[in-house]
């Protein structure tokens, strides 16, 4: 895992330098800086980690900070760890936000913020767009059908497959018009919806 | 800065969120929180709550500062802190209690959860577009800014370019008048 031991000032160092580098997602740095600098974890505990940070409520990047705090120096490390990744960005955020305060008046600024939030809105769109493809090819049922094109088992594994893509859009569709037209709310849309996907991914097409 | 704001219903709104907030962050609380500051209790306006989050954006760190920025415009210092803190504190308890367990017991790979996983996908997918949605009708660029969102969502799919330079482009446009 480590050589030597981390104390909790070396956690928060490395977490600040790479949450200040992180300009538009610090996840690059932070595989840059755990995996590759630091070696505190290798590329397939980094990978563990991240996939335990997504399932986990909460932004993803501080779960992963508190998670590699904890591993080396206990809750303190964790704390020190996630502090780190949010001290220098929350100074920087709100002195943003005192520019604005003091420009919001000035027309072209205004003009300027409007793009610059229709654009930010953008990037969000991506991120939904680059998750939903990536499921989409993952489970594809026509290359899996033509993977193992022979007998009964495999017409079912074809079946399972259409389905479970049925079943990935309609949870798509459902969230997005909860959650942005329908504005039921986060609590209704993931209480709803979590547990039927659930049930019918553990129980009814489980990934073949 | 608002005098008769309660920072503690603010507060305790955004811990439960946060909680919620399962499989793409911290922006998916943006539609309740929209409503709780700025439909509900008019603390901000649509233009100052859409531009929390295109700072958050510019600025370098994780997206969620942009609630610290929506504390700090309502309240000044301490809103900041309070607003940031209930986002942050009860998700990283949860870590603290449960991520090494979870890491140590298979770290998250078995049938459960898979299923789990296999169901946050779809979610994680259609919330964040909710929330994109959201921002968009807020920003109030009308036809010319959801034009302007599908251009960065394009480019931000389909090439490498740091995030920044989009946002700075998307300021660009805004300012000569496209948008």
């Amino acid at each position: 895992m480590q050589d030597g031991r981390v104390g909790c000032w070396g956690l928060f160092k490395v977490f600040s330098h790479m949450a200040m580098q992180g300009f538009g997602g610090v996840l690059p740095f932070a595989y840059r800086h755990l995996v590759e600098r630091t070696q505190w974890l290798t590329a397939a505990e980094f990978g563990q980690l991240l996939s335990i940070a997504q399932l986990m409520p909460g932004p993803t990047i501080c779960n992963l900070a508190v998670m590699v705090g904890q591993r080396h120096a206990g809750v303190a490390g964790g704390v020190s760890a996630l502090t780190g990744m949010l001290l220098g960005p929350f100074f920087i955020v709100i002195a943003l936000g005192t520019a604005y305060q003091s420009l919001a008046h000035h027309p072209l600024f205004v003009n300027a913020m409007r793009g610059m939030a229709s654009a930010a809105s953008g990037l969000i769109l991506a991120t939904a767009l680059k998750l939903a493809v990536g499921m989409l090819r993952s489970a594809a049922p026509v290359q899996a059908a033509a993977a193992n094109a022979d007998g009964d088992p495999d017409l079912d594994v074809a079946r399972t497959l259409f389905w479970r893509r049925i079943v990935q859009i309609a949870l798509l569709v459902a969230a997005f018009v909860g959650l942005g037209v329908a504005k039921v709310g986060l609590i209704t849309v993931v209480a709803t919806l979590v547990p039927i996907g659930f049930v019918l991914f553990a129980f009814v097409w489980r990934k073949p | 800065m608002n005098d008769d704001v309660k920072l503690g219903g603010l507060a305790w709104h955004l811990a439960f969120l946060s909680l919620t907030a399962i499989g793409g962050g911290v922006v998916l609380v943006a539609p309740d929180v929209h409503h709780y500051v700025s439909v509900q209790n008019h603390w901000l306006t649509d233009e100052q709550f859409a531009a929390c989050y295109a700072l958050a954006q510019a600025a370098p760190g994780p997206n969620l500062l942009f609630v610290t920025l929506i504390g700090w415009m309502i309240k000044g210092w301490l809103g900041a802190v309070v607003v940031t803190l209930a986002a942050i504190v009860p998700s990283s308890c949860l870590v603290l209690a449960l991520g090494s367990v979870i890491n140590r017991h298979g770290g998250g790979k078995g049938r459960w959860a898979g299923a789990l996983r296999d169901a946050l996908a779809p979610l994680a997918a259609g919330m964040l577009a909710g929330a994109a949605w959201t921002f968009l009708s807020v920003a109030g660029a009308g036809w010319r800014g959801i034009v302007l969102a599908l251009a960065a969502a394009a480019a931000a799919y389909a090439t490498k370019l740091n995030p920044l330079w989009l946002i700075a482009l998307g300021a660009l446009a805004g300012a000569v008048g496209l948008v």
